[in-house]
């Protein structure tokens, strides 16, 4: 499967690179974290209590459902962060943490 | 100088703010977005290009107008503003909450929350998937972000926001594989009626943009599973009025059944709630200005879901009852009631035309996972009802319905009339799930670095 989500308008902004469970990657300035990897990718991490794929559900930091990783440590809400440039972000935590 | 806290920046907040500033006061306004609007009013960021005709439609100058105030009262100095930060907890007259530089504590002398509302959603069989989203969440997609949710986008539930989104995608080119309203044809004639005698351009609004869905739109269906695979929706099943089955393809479901009134910090600040059968939810009690007890007062979409329009007035309504407690009353209050009322007999009739699909609720499978952030099943709560009793804190304390990381927003109203179905009580007799701070998630770290107090 391509990218979840489609891009219909606002597409001349500067890109940005960034980083998602190792692989480079290229979205806009203005961008969420959501919207940067699910322009990519169908899913943002695993379900912790079931066998699906987790792509948030609410957009406007009520539900929590897409809280992911970041290389160096701390999580953050995607829906509500906005991409910068440079960003190493995961679906998991990094093989040294605690689940 | 009395040091007012508005908890939200959307029509209520800002109408609010303005309110008192007019008045010589300086308020301290904290919202949760990086640019004040609220979520229908919701600004892109900064760079983006659309018009404001292309992002609000009918409703453009409105949004301009709330906007511009705003900016005008921040760039004069004359409002505090807070962006990006949450307010998790009230005690003893001071606001503790989270932002990108960890926590912040907000003394006050008032209160006014204006924390509106998400989207009310039912369970829907498969709704756990990647791909599944709320109506809301098409839309800020759409808004804010210039994007659709998917290829093909299958629009379910019922509500105003309904027609809306799905008119929003469609103007914008996104694929609209079908609009499936779960409120039929003669609930929907009933309510019209009362929402033509309150609102009747908005009513023909309304109308007129269900009239250009043309054979998408169905009224009157039963949802009943979301087929998916490995990367998410893949089919949505239902069966439409006259009780024929459909399968419709599609890689993304926004769902919601009107809206649900934000109300965990109201709860927290000690406001007293009613169950609202008008609503189907329980909602803080103020009186006619706002006012919810000592030094507290709630505007907008968080009391009563009257929209944006209601929301604006309610703000500065609630403003007027400040001034009013401070010994230096507003004009035109009078005038400002007259106008809620008639919004609030559009917005019951509205809720009338698009009830709680409560039956649908009370027939889902064993199987179907009702609280999305733990993946617990409407059988393991049903399971606990006989032990628990049918008292919504209680179930909540067995079966963990409400206690994952949404605390409950989005599954507590469905796991209510699933308890009730299950001991043959009414849906107001299970009671409400008690806020419990903090109501939004705070690192660990960021409170021990907290200071004492």
């Amino acid at each position: 499967m391509n990218g979840r989500l489609l891009r219909l308008a606002e597409a001349e902004r500067p890109a940005l690179s960034f980083r998602f469970d190792g692989e480079d990657l290229v979205a806009l300035d203005g961008d969420t974290v959501l919207s940067a990897i699910l322009i990519h990718k169908p899913r943002l991490r695993q379900a912790e209590f079931g066998p699906e794929g987790r792509a948030g559900f609410c957009l406007m930091g009520a539900c929590q459902d897409c809280w992911i990783w970041q290389e160096d440590g701390p999580r953050l809400r995607a829906c509500s962060t906005p991409l910068r440039a440079g960003m190493r972000l995961r679906s998991a935590p990094a093989g040294d943490w605690p689940a | 100088m009395t040091r007012v806290l508005i908890v939200g920046a959307g029509p209520a907040g800002i109408r609010a703010a303005e309110t008192l500033v007019k008045a010589g006061l300086r308020p301290v306004i904290v919202d949760e977005a990086a640019r004040a609007g609220g979520q229908i009013y919701r600004r892109p960021p900064e760079g983006f290009r659309r018009t404001a005709r292309t992002l609000y439609g009918s409703e453009a100058a409105k949004a301009e107008h709330l906007h511009a105030t705003f900016d005008a009262l921040v760039t004069a100095g004359q409002v505090e503003h807070l962006p990006e930060h949450s307010v998790f907890a009230l005690r003893n007259g001071v606001a503790h909450a989270t932002g990108p530089n960890g926590l912040l504590r907000l003394p006050y002398d008032r209160l006014i929350l204006s924390t509106g509302a998400t989207d009310r959603v039912v369970p829907v069989p498969g709704w756990q998937s990647a791909g599944v989203y709320t109506l809301g969440a098409a839309q800020i997609a759409l808004k804010a972000q210039g994007m659709a949710l998917g290829r093909r986008i299958v629009l379910a539930g019922s509500g105003p926001l309904l027609t809306l989104v799905a008119a929003q995608l469609v103007k914008a080119g996104a694929g609209v594989a079908a609009v499936l309203d779960t409120s039929s044809y003669s609930d929907q004639m009933w309510g019209a009626a009362g929402m033509a005698a309150a609102r009747p351009w908005v009513t023909l609004r309304g109308l007129r943009m269900r009239a250009g869905l043309g054979r998408l739109y169905h009224a009157g269906v039963r949802l009943e599973r979301i087929e998916t695979d490995a990367n998410g929706p893949v089919a949505l099943h239902w069966q439409d009025a006259r009780g024929r089955w459909h399968e419709t393809p599609c890689d993304a479901v926004a769902m919601g059944w009107h809206l649900r009134a934000e109300t965990q910090l109201a709860d927290l600040a000690g406001a007293r709630f009613q169950w609202s059968a008008d609503w189907a939810q329980w909602l803080p009690q103020t009186d006619a200005l706002g006012r919810a007890g000592p030094e507290l007062y709630l505007a907008g979409d968080g009391v009563r879901i009257l929209g944006a329009d209601g929301a604006e007035r309610a703000g500065t309504l609630a403003a007027h009852a400040v001034l009013e407690d401070l010994g230096q009353p507003a004009s035109g209050t009078a005038a400002l009631l007259r106008r809620a009322a008639r919004l609030d007999r559009f917005a019951r009739a509205m809720a009338r035309a698009f009830p709680w699909p409560g039956a649908q609720v009370r027939a889902l499978p064993d199987a179907t996972v009702l609280c999305r952030c733990e993946g617990i099943t409407a059988g393991e709560l049903r399971g606990t009802v006989p032990m628990a009793g049918a008292e919504a804190n209680r179930v909540k304390s067995l079966a963990r319905v409400g206690m994952g990381r949404c605390q409950g927003r989005y599954c507590q109203l469905a796991a209510a009339e699933l308890i009730a179905g299950q001991a043959g009580c009414a849906v107001a007799q299970v009671g409400r799930l008690r806020g419990q701070p903090p109501v939004r998630p705070v690192p660990i770290a960021a409170l021990l670095d907290a200071p004492e107090g």
